[in-house]
C-alpha cells in the first residue's frame, strides 16, 4: 500500500473512533493489505489521537488466546497503543453510549514497567526484573469494524481492537507470585461466567510481555519505565451493554470491577 | 420412591459393574428402564458399592460430578450426582494408567477435600465444609461413562457411579485458611500443551460447595461423611479425552503440580 492510502484508512479509522461509526472492513476493500500496512495504518490512527492531544501511556497485547488465534487464521499476536484517553479507575463508570460501540470485556493482568525494555533479547527473567506490580484489570476491547467482521489486517489497522481499560487499586509485586497459575473468576451482574488462569495467554502472562518487548524491539521501539502493559485475555470475551457490571477477581493479585452506562 | 423391583437392582448394578470392570460400551439404563428414579439409580449405585466391597475392595473416598453450572444447564439438570471411589480407582503421581482397562476416558482437573470431622446433611453450608476440613490437595480424575459414546441421562450417569474410574491425587496440601479456593487457578497441560485453564468458582462458585451438596445428598439417604473422607469437588475445567501414549500435568496455584501418562 502507498502512503496515501495508508493516511486515509488511519484516518478513516480515527473518524469511526470519534464519531463512533463502524466502517466495512477493511480487508474485503483491500485484498492485498498486509499486516505490515495494518501496523502502518495503526501509526497514523494513533498520530491523529495524539494530536488531538492524547498522551501514549502504555500497550497491550491482543490474540493471546489459542482459540482467537485459530479463529483468525494467525499464530502470534498483536499489539496496540494504550492512551490516557482510554484509562478508567476502579469504580467509575464506562460510558458506552459516549465511548464506544460493540463492546466486549476481558480479565486481564496489567503489568506496570519500572525499567525500560528493548528487544531483541528480552527475556522472560528482564521482564520480571523490570515489573513493578501488576494490577487486575478489564480491558473493554471495541471495534470500529462492522459487526466485528474482522481478519487479522482489521484488528491490527484498528489499534488492535482497543477500546478502554480500567484498573483495579491494588497492586502485587510479581516475585510474590506464580503468574502462570493464578485463577481468575469473572462475574456478571453477580452471575460467575468464566473462570481462567495465567497459562491461558501465551502459556504466561509474562510470556505475553516478553513477546511484546521483543517484537516492538524489532521496530526500535521500548518498552518504556511507568507503561502499562496489558498483557492478554485470560477468559473468553463477553459482549457488554449499558447497565451491566462486571466484577474480575484474581487469585493472589485481588480485584477490579466496572459498570455500564 | 422407587420404580424397580431389588432383583432389577441387583441385575442392572451386575450388568453396569461388568461393563466397567471389562471396559465395554452399554446403553443407557433409562432406555430399558424410563420409569426409574433418582432412588433407583442409587439403589444401582449403592448395589454397585456393595458388590466390591463384598469382593474385597475398600472404599477410599467420594466424588462429585456434573458440578459446573454450564454442565448443569446443558444435561438439563437441577443437581450435580456423586459417586464412590474404590481402592484400585488411584494411581500414584506420576504413575501410568493403562488405557486397554477403560473405554473412553477424558481426565478432569479438580480439587480433593480431606475431612477431620464429621459432616452430615442436611443443611450443610460451606462455613461447616471449611471448619470440617482438614486439609485441600490437588486431584486429577479419570473419567469413563460406560455409556455409548459417553451420553447419558442423570439417572443413567448414578447409576453408572458418576463415570467414575481412576484418580490421581498428590501436590501439596494446605489447610483451607491458607488457600482462596474461589480463586485458585488450575492449568492443565497435554503432552506440554496447555489444553485448559479455570478456577476454583467454576465448580458451584466455591469448591467447598461442592462437599457441601454431597453432605447434603448423602443425609438424604441417612449417610454422612466420617472424619478422614477424602472428597473430590467436581471438574474446575472441561473434560478432555485422552489415547494411548498421551501425559498429562495439571498446575495448582499454590498447591504444585501432579500429573500421569495413559499406556
Amino acid at each position: 500500500m502507498d502512503t496515501t492510502q495508508i493516511q486515509t484508512l488511519g484516518d478513516e479509522l480515527y473518524q469511526a473512533l470519534t464519531k463512533r461509526e463502524t466502517v466495512a472492513p477493511l480487508t474485503s476493500r483491500f485484498s492485498d493489505i498486509s499486516i505490515e500496512d495494518a501496523y502502518h495504518i495503526s501509526l497514523r490512527l494513533l498520530q491523529r489521537r495524539l494530536e488531538a492531544g492524547e498522551k501514549v501511556i502504555g500497550k497491550k497485547i491482543g490474540l493471546t488466546s489459542k482459540a482467537v488465534q485459530n479463529m483468525l487464521k494467525v499464530n502470534q499476536p498483536d499489539f496496540g497503543y494504550l492512551t490516557d484517553a482510554m484509562a478508567f479507575s476502579q469504580g467509575q463508570e464506562m460510558p458506552i453510549s459516549e465511548r464506544l460501540i460493540q463492546p466486549k470485556a476481558e480479565g486481564e493482568i496489567a503489568f506496570i514497567l519500572k525499567k525500560d525494555l528493548m528487544g531483541p533479547g528480552i527475556t522472560s527473567a528482564d521482564v520480571l526484573a523490570a515489573t513493578e506490580c501488576v494490577i487486575p484489570c478489564f480491558e473493554v476491547v471495541d471495534s470500529r469494524i462492522e459487526n466485528w467482521q474482522i481478519k487479522i489486517q482489521d484488528t491490527v489497522a484498528d489499534n488492535a481492537s482497543c477500546g478502554l481499560f480500567i484498573l483495579g487499586d491494588q497492586a502485587v509485586d510479581p516475585r510474590k507470585l506464580d503468574l502462570r497459575t493464578c485463577g481468575m473468576v469473572v462475574e456478571k451482574n453477580g452471575e460467575i461466567i468464566s473462570t481462567g488462569a495465567g497459562a491461558a495467554a501465551l502459556g504466561g502472562p509474562v510470556n505475553c510481555v516478553t513477546w511484546l518487548a521483543n517484537t516492538l524491539g524489532q521496530f526500535g521501539i521500548a518498552l518504556k519505565a511507568g507503561e502499562v502493559i496489558l498483557s492478554g485475555s485470560l477468559v473468553p470475551l463477553e459482549p457488554v451493554k449499558a447497565g451491566d457490571f462486571l466484577s474480575v477477581s484474581i487469585g493472589g493479585i485481588g480485584n477490579a470491577s466496572v459498570r455500564f452506562t | 420412591m422407587g420404580n424397580l423391583t431389588q432383583t432389577q437392582i441387583v441385575e442392572l448394578a451386575a450388568h453396569l459393574e461388568t461393563a466397567e470392570l471389562e471396559a465395554y460400551e452399554v446403553t443407557k439404563v433409562t432406555d430399558d428402564f424410563p420409569d426409574m428414579t433418582y432412588e433407583d439409580a442409587f439403589d444401582i449405585q449403592w448395589e454397585i458399592r456393595r458388590r466390591k466391597e463384598a469382593r474385597g475392595n475398600k472404599i477410599v473416598g467420594m466424588k462429585m460430578g456434573l458440578t459446573s453450572w454450564a454442565k448443569m444447564a446443558q444435561m438439563g439438570v437441577e443437581y450435580p450426582c456423586y459417586g464412590f471411589l474404590a481402592d484400585y480407582f488411584s494411581v500414584p503421581d506420576g504413575g501410568e494408567i493403562k488405557h486397554s482397562e477403560l473405554i473412553h476416558p477424558k481426565i478432569e482437573a479438580e480439587l480433593a477435600f480431606v475431612t477431620k470431622a464429621e459432616l452430615k446433611g442436611p443443611g450443610v453450608h460451606i462455613g461447616d465444609v471449611l471448619r470440617a476440613t482438614d486439609f485441600v490437595m490437588p486431584a486429577v480424575e479419570v473419567i469413563d461413562s460406560r455409556y455409548k459414546d459417553f451420553k447419558f441421562d442423570l439417572k443413567s450417569v448414578i447409576a453408572d457411579n458418576s463415570s467414575s474410574s481412576r484418580f490421581i491425587t498428590g501436590g501439596r496440601m494446605a489447610a483451607p485458611e491458607e488457600l482462596d479456593l474461589k480463586t485458585l487457578g488450575v492449568v492443565m497441560e497435554v503432552n506440554g500443551e496447555v489444553v485448559q485453564t479455570g478456577a476454583g468458582a467454576a465448580v458451584l462458585g466455591h469448591p467447598a460447595a461442592s462437599v457441601a451438596m454431597l453432605a447434603n445428598m448423602l443425609g438424604e439417604r441417612g449417610e454422612s461423611l466420617p472424619a478422614g473422607s477424602f472428597i473430590m469437588i467436581g471438574a474446575i475445567t472441561a473434560a478432555v479425552p485422552v489415547e494411548p501414549g498421551d501425559n498429562f500435568t495439571v498446575h495448582y496455584q499454590g498447591l504444585g503440580s501432579i500429573g500421569g501418562r495413559f499406556v
